[in-house]
């Protein structure tokens, strides 16, 4: 068995006419990871997952699975599983022909296709639902499936496409710890595609964040939070304030790093400003202060306590103040 | 509210009435006893015995329905492959204009395609000595002029088909030729099901073109009825009409129950 990564792409380039939706991007994913392609809308992510899969064939670069060169071979020959964002189940085949499909496709023998269908429907609580048509399911059950059809083949990748984003927002919570239980159980490599940031934040083991067809960031949740590496990934992970250095360089700013207080703190670093707006979440609140210095800041609180919501109001001057490691300085 | 439903229902009435009542009309009219088409004199079965008693028209009938199922049959699989071309063949040259040539038959003047059809069997004949103007030849005029009905058909059912149910399957393993025979065909049937009984209907009541490329030989049912009427109708003619409603009517029942079962 091969022991490098299970992908590894190198200088791999899509163009549609004149756009460049994937612009020579490099990459490698180790085996067991939960991996993350994060961005916005046209960045490149679906179309670089499209690539994995086979369904768009690069103009340029290399594209290796388990050490294999996958660049030219088409989806039906891949060991790799895709699930749809829209989860294309079959609408004439019940849920147990669905999950089937690929193991008819493989030449198994239908006892042991009956076997590992039940098998993997029970892993996902769908047991018995097998006799149900797609169109007789909920949503959850349905993403369900998916994954289950996805699944059923023992992939070396599995590509997800969106896999939450069909879902409303309780089922969503619940379902991102089931799939990540589901992938250390199998002991799969997951290569997943989302807008989410927060899904991307919670879920993955390592991330990528796309900008432009380009990466523009990758590392673990934690590196790409606390120390992004340009204004475009502070930006787009959470919210950051962007202040720039005297000297020149920016530096990011997370909202929760930031002390707010009527008196100016005792720490190294503080500004005067005013409240411009409040708002309200229950667990946190959000202010947007008006600073001298530095422009609009973003600052949040913990609400740790009934009254803490109530402590500042809008137009009510206040000290802002960090520590001097709070910040992650950005060159670009 | 009330007031409005009564509208409504009346004006659905009046619409129905509009569309069937000469059909009602017609097979009431079939079990008339009168030698008269259009004078009721009682209740008979006469005229029901008379048709199945006339060879002429039964052969003729005969003939009009094998040709009916041959050509729905070739129309319907070259309309599929057709409709199929156009919505997923990649952007070739000419795409637009292979598009606008399928559909051409539809809005051709059948008198134009007749002439065409029998010059072309006229000079096969002539060249390679076949086929005989008969079966064969109408059977294809009525192919010709069908498969733009049936790629319409297809075609637009497939445009708004989900690609990712195709992609699925060949992620899953399936070759471009079985995730065609296992996702598309079984989701597009319907579509090729009611193209198929479009393009029967349109054969067995296809009389302009058929007397272009029929020999002298054969005769089809809507030839048989337009010389009969010619010479003076009988009620036979009552008795055939309701047939043939009925068969229409079985199969649009069956086109229905088809699409509601696949969806």
């Amino acid at each position: 068995m091969n022991s490098g990564p299970i992908v590894r792409i190198e200088g791999l380039t899509r163009r549609f006419g004149p756009i460049v939706a994937v612009d020579r991007v490099d990459l490698e994913i180790a085996r067991g990871e939960l991996f993350a392609l994060l961005g916005g809308s046209g960045c490149g992510k679906t179309t670089l997952l499209r690539m994995l899969a086979g369904f768009e064939t690069p103009d340029e670069g290399r594209l290796f699975i388990d050490g294999q060169d996958m660049t030219d071979v088409p989806p039906y020959r891949r060991p790799v599983n895709m699930m749809f964002q829209s989860y294309a189940l079959f609408p004439h085949m019940d849920v147990a022909a669905n999950v089937g499909y690929g193991l008819r496709r493989d030449g198994v023998k239908a006892p042991e296709i009956a076997a590992r269908v039940a098998e993997i429907l029970k892993l996902v609580h769908l047991q018995d639902h097998a006799r149900r048509k797609p169109s007789q399911l909920s949503g959850g059950q349905r993403q369900r499936v998916a994954l289950a059809r996805a699944l059923v083949k023992r992939p070396k990748l599995l590509l997800l496409d969106e896999p939450l984003a069909a879902l409303d927002r309780k089922l969503r919570e619940s379902t991102r710890f089931e799939m990540v239980r589901l992938q250390e159980q199998l002991g799969l490599t997951f290569v997943m595609v989302t807008h989410d940031q927060e899904e991307a934040m919670s879920m993955a083991t390592r991330l990528a964040v796309m900008d432009a067809g380009r990466i523009a960031q990758i590392g673990t949740p934690h590196e790409v939070y606390e120390h992004p590496a340009s204004r475009f990934v502070a930006d787009f992970i959470g919210i950051a304030n962007i202040i720039a250095l005297e000297g020149g360089g920016w530096m990011a700013l997370r909202p929760e790093k930031i002390t707010l207080s009527a008196a100016r703190p005792a720490l190294p670093q503080t500004v005067a400003g005013r409240i411009v707006d409040v708002a309200y979440e229950g667990d946190r609140s959000l202010y947007h202060v008006e600073t001298d210095a530095h422009g609009t800041m973003t600052v949040s609180t913990t609400n740790t306590s009934r009254a803490a919501g109530d402590a500042f109001a809008r137009d009510q001057p206040v000290w802002l103040g960090w520590s001097d490691e709070a910040g992650q300085r950005l060159e670009a | 509210m009330r007031g409005r439903a009564r509208f409504a229902f009346g004006m659905l009435a009046f619409g129905y009435a509009f569309l069937y009542l000469p059909i009602a009309l017609v097979i009431v009219y079939s079990f008339n006893e009168s030698r008269l088409v259009t004078v009721w004199s009682g209740f008979s079965l006469k005229w029901w015995h008379a048709l199945f008693a006339n060879e002429a028209m039964l052969e003729a009938a005969w003939l009009s329905l094998r040709i009916a199922l041959v050509s729905a049959t070739g129309a319907a699989l070259l309309g599929l492959a057709a409709g199929y071309a156009l919505v997923r063949a990649p952007r070739f040259p000419g795409r637009t204009l292979f598009g606008s040539l399928v559909v051409a038959p539809m809005v051709m003047p059948e008198v134009v395609m007749g002439i065409s059809m029998l010059l072309l069997f006229v000079g096969s004949e002539r060249l390679f000595g076949g086929p005989d103007r008969g079966f064969l030849t109408i059977a294809i005029a009525h192919t010709t002029f069908s498969i733009a009905f049936v790629a319409i058909v297809v075609q637009s059912r497939l445009a708004d088909f989900d690609r990712a149910l195709e992609e699925a399957a060949m992620d899953l393993g399936a070759t471009p030729w079985v995730t065609f025979r296992t996702i598309t065909l079984p989701l597009i049937a319907p579509a090729v099901g009611s193209g198929w009984l479009l393009a029967f209907t349109l054969s067995l009541d296809d009389l302009i073109l058929t007397q272009f490329v029929a020999g002298a030989q054969s005769q089809t049912l809507p030839m048989r009825v337009y010389s009969s009427v010619r010479l003076g109708v009988d009620p036979q003619i009552n008795v055939l009409a309701t047939i043939v409603v009925t068969i229409a009517a079985c199969a649009l029942i069956l086109s229905g129950w088809l699409t509601r079962r696949k969806a």
